[in-house]
């Protein structure tokens, strides 16, 4: 029953969906308020419906349904009620489903939030947004459909991905999808002012909030995600410049360099062509980086299945891209720029530097992620490229960014002055000088890390002091310290709100830096009652023990560690051995601290238990990573708040 | 850029995505092996049947060697009546399909084979060390080995019946003895 009715009300959703696009599109040339007004019904509809098969895939899973073979692909019995639900999304076909329900929510929201004043670009960009929905059920129902049958009916399922059974699994992909998804939004308001010949600021306007909130769900995904591969994969990283992550960076850059370069243009008319071009190669991208996912053509740690969903994603990917750059061509004229740059010294030559910086650092990923198609194309050889070559590129590039950081939000529109430039950068240009000079005392000894950490503390300056001055006026006029700054975090929430998610990213850079500077790691064989040490630890063996789980083998190691500055504990990594993986899987075990994690993984052992391999790490200042995600989710959270200007 | 000089914009797209469109004619799945034109490792094992399994009894046929596994959905699924037929159809001309079950329990497996009635001789490989011989990664794996013993050719994923066809056909057709 159940893969009928899936089926069935995803076929329903589909022709629904190419009614909306067409009755919104038909709509808003012929100016009939009426058929945009069955659009609107249409979109719920399709909402229900997608509710609907998203429900039924669940409900399969809950109950062992192992007729559907997505369900038997990606559970057996063993699998625990949790990892039954996060499961639905653990492979393609599930993904998508909740890609295209996510993609349905927001497009009842855009609706909820534009039907009344009902602007001009609206049913455009609702007709887009059918269109890509439309797209999504085609690979529901035809390319990748979940609900697919299985016969014989086996006794039990495959089983999950071992590696995706872990709590960053129902965050992680919902934070992606909902980034992934999020830039679908402008992108439609951004063709419906193409089509409909209204190039000015409004797209921009009526899109600022949405674009600022797919930013920060891209920035969570990316983070929760280098999170799972630090605690579960057991590698040590955090990010490897895997194609995977690549595809979900990518947008990430030409994302930011969008949301800056929108402000250039809501203050000084300039960069239309760029803002449009920006934010149809952003959403391109994301549909790249499913393209990239999903198709196989470039091998992954993450690949998923291939098949016919590659050449489908493939072709709406060129469609994509060759209409919306066509339209581009097309209102060519209306997107040339009416303003220019004054002076090199300005920020809208800073923004535009961030920008050039932003999409340079998103080419060089595209290239090097899709260079062993190249090499193979034009020579015949397999040749991949690694993590060597994406830092050598980027790190320059991303250190410039910092500078431009502290730069660019305090230096005067259209020209600054001299006088300007001493009062906003000289005290943070000697804070940054005086760090460099502290760290190299301290003995740091990589001079990148010396100048990454002065860039930082530079950049930091300038908005504290920034901060520091605003609050003093406030305290100028009588109000009080905490509720003057508070004030200025609220009434001002996008300026602070944007400073807020710049810390973020500097406290991530810290943690970038210190780990890849500082972290010292070995790798040894002890017999039991022998001890490693690293860095001030002291790491003793005391045995192995074997128990089998419910759906897993599993042999854990027992590890007193101690350090003279806390009591001694025991740390028990683990190896889980899966029958749908040939390879065993690491379960690490870590300790978190604000200065250093030490991390345990369990290597090779005997099998009477009496001498095993172990890793052990001592991961330097990690953390900050993710206590930077917090801050950036803070600042975010304020950038999105509705603007509450005070008058004057 | 006036005039035309304006189209040239999503021109320029074209090249990147014809680039990822030559992607799928490339074969993920075309995984060397170290084994290839090797003699391929001997085993002896116990058939599901209780018989003896040896691939030295096979010399001087072309062997198909599967491994496979009950829960490996779909890949095992889609290509066991492939195997099957291939096997009727081959049999009389010196083809031999030999599946070798890996890491299962024999109740799932003995089902698996009652429910695509396989016929052709099939083993559990209870140690392991075939698979680990062959250097399989996962299931399933295939490998074709000539009259010689050799092993010819590697195959990833689900065996279909254009790659059954083509690969026994052309070492169905070799002699036995390479001088000959």
């Amino acid at each position: 029953m159940i893969p009928e009715l899936g089926q069935g009300a995803l076929l329903a959703a589909l022709a629904l969906a190419a009614w909306g696009a067409g009755a919104a599109a038909f709509g808003a040339r012929a100016r009939r308020p009426a058929l945009v007004e069955s659009a609107q019904h249409a979109a719920l509809g399709v909402f229900g419906l997608v509710s609907l098969a998203l429900g039924l895939l669940i409900y399969a899973f809950l109950t062992f349904d192992f007729a559907v073979r997505y369900v038997a692909m990606n559970t057996n019995l063993g699998t625990p009620f949790y990892y039954r639900i996060t499961g639905v999304w653990g492979a393609l076909e599930g993904s998508i489903v909740l890609w295209g329900w996510m993609l349905c929510l927001y497009t009842l929201i855009v609706i909820l939030r534009h039907r009344e004043r009902a602007h001009e670009l609206y049913p455009w960009a609702l007709s887009v947004l059918f269109v890509v929905t439309a797209f999504f059920l085609i690979v529901m129902t035809l390319a990748a459909p979940p609900f697919a049958r299985l016969t014989p009916v086996p006794a039990d399922g495959r089983g999950l991905n071992p590696l995706l059974e872990d709590t960053g699994m129902i965050t992680h992909p919902v934070a992606l999808y909902l980034g992934f998804t999020g830039f679908t939004v402008p992108f439609a308001f951004a063709v419906a002012a193409l089509a409909a010949g209204r190039v000015g600021d409004t797209w921009i306007t009526l899109t600022r909030r949405w674009t600022i909130t797919a930013w920060y769900f891209l920035s969570l995904g990316l983070l929760i995600g280098g999170w799972w591969s630090y605690h579960v994969l057991g590698w040590g990283g955090y990010w490897a410049w895997d194609p995977v992550e690549n595809a979900a960076f990518m947008p990430w850059l030409t994302g930011t360099a969008f949301l800056h370069s929108v402000m250039i243009q809501e203050r000084r008319r300039m960069l239309k062509l760029w803002n449009v071009t920006l934010v149809i190669l952003t959403f391109a991208l994301t549909l790249f980086g499913t393209f990239l996912t999903r198709s196989g053509i470039i091998a992954s740690v993450h690949a998923f299945t291939q098949g016919a969903v590659g050449v489908v994603f493939l072709s709406f990917l060129a469609v994509v891209v060759l209409v919306s750059l066509g339209l581009l061509a097309w209102r060519w004229d209306a997107l040339r720029a009416q303003g220019e740059l004054d002076s090199v010294l300005s920020r809208e030559s800073a923004f535009l530097l961030n920008n050039l910086l932003l999409v340079a650092a998103a080419f060089t990923v595209f290239f090097g992620t899709v260079f062993p198609l190249l090499s193979e194309a034009l020579r015949g050889v397999k040749v991949s490229v690694g993590a060597p070559f994406f830092n050598q590129v980027n790190v320059p590039l991303f250190l410039a960014l910092i500078f431009l950081m502290g730069v660019g939000p305090f230096i005067a529109w259209r020209q600054a002055s001299l006088r300007h430039l001493t009062r906003n950068f000289l005290v943070p240009v000697a804070v940054g000088a005086a760090g460099a000079l502290l760290f190299a005392l301290l003995g740091v000894r990589s001079a990148l890390a010396v100048l990454t950490l002065a860039l930082t503390l530079f950049a930091a300056a300038t908005i504290a002091l920034d901060f520091g001055r605003a609050t003093r006026a406030r305290l100028g006029r009588g109000e009080r310290l905490l509720p003057a700054m508070g004030g200025l975090l609220v009434r001002r929430n996008r300026r602070y709100g944007g400073f807020v998610v710049h810390l973020g990213i500097l406290l991530i850079a810290v943690g970038i830096t210190g780990s890849q500077a500082w972290s010292v790691q070995t790798e040894t064989t002890l017999r039991v009652g022998e001890a490693a040490e690293l860095a001030g630890y002291r790491i003793r063996f005391d045995g192995l023990q074997a128990s089998e789980e419910s759906n897993h083998f599993k042999v854990t190691g027992a590890f007193t560690v101690e350090n003279g500055r806390v009591r001694p504990a025991v740390m028990q990594p683990s190896k889980k051995f899966y029958r749908q993986e040939t390879s065993p899987i690491a379960g690490v075990d870590y300790w978190i601290g604000l200065r250093e994690d030490l991390y345990l993984v369990l290597g090779d052992f005997s099998r009477d238990g009496r001498q095993a391999t172990v890793k052990v790490q001592v991961n330097r200042l990690v953390t900050w990573i993710w206590i930077g995600g917090g801050v950036l989710t803070l600042g975010a959270l304020l950038a999105i708040l509705p603007e509450r200007r005070e008058a004057g | 850029m006036k005039g035309l000089g304006r189209w040239l914009i999503p021109l320029s797209a074209v090249p990147v995505l014809a680039l990822l469109a030559y992607g799928f004619r490339l074969d993920p799945r075309a995984i060397p092996s170290p084994l290839l034109d090797r003699p391929a490792p001997a085993f002896s094992l116990t058939t599901f049947t209780g018989g003896p399994l040896a691939l030295e009894s096979y010399r001087g046929q072309v062997v198909v060697l599967n491994f496979w596994a009950s829960w490996c959905y779909p890949a095992c699924y889609d290509e066991a009546p492939v195997l099957e037929e291939g096997w009727r159809d081959w049999r009389a001309r010196g083809v031999v399909v030999i599946g070798v079950d890996i890491q299962d329990t024999e109740e799932k497996a003995r089902k698996f084979i009652t429910d695509f009635g396989l016929t052709f001789p099939n083993a559990p490989d209870t140690r392991g060390t075939v698979a680990i011989d062959y250097g399989v990664y996962g299931v399933p794996e295939t490998f074709f080995i000539d009259r010689r013993g050799h092993i010819r050719q590697k195959h990833v994923g689900a065996v279909t019946h254009q790659v059954f066809r083509a690969t026994v056909e052309r070492l169905a057709a070799e002699p036995a003895d390479p001088g000959g």
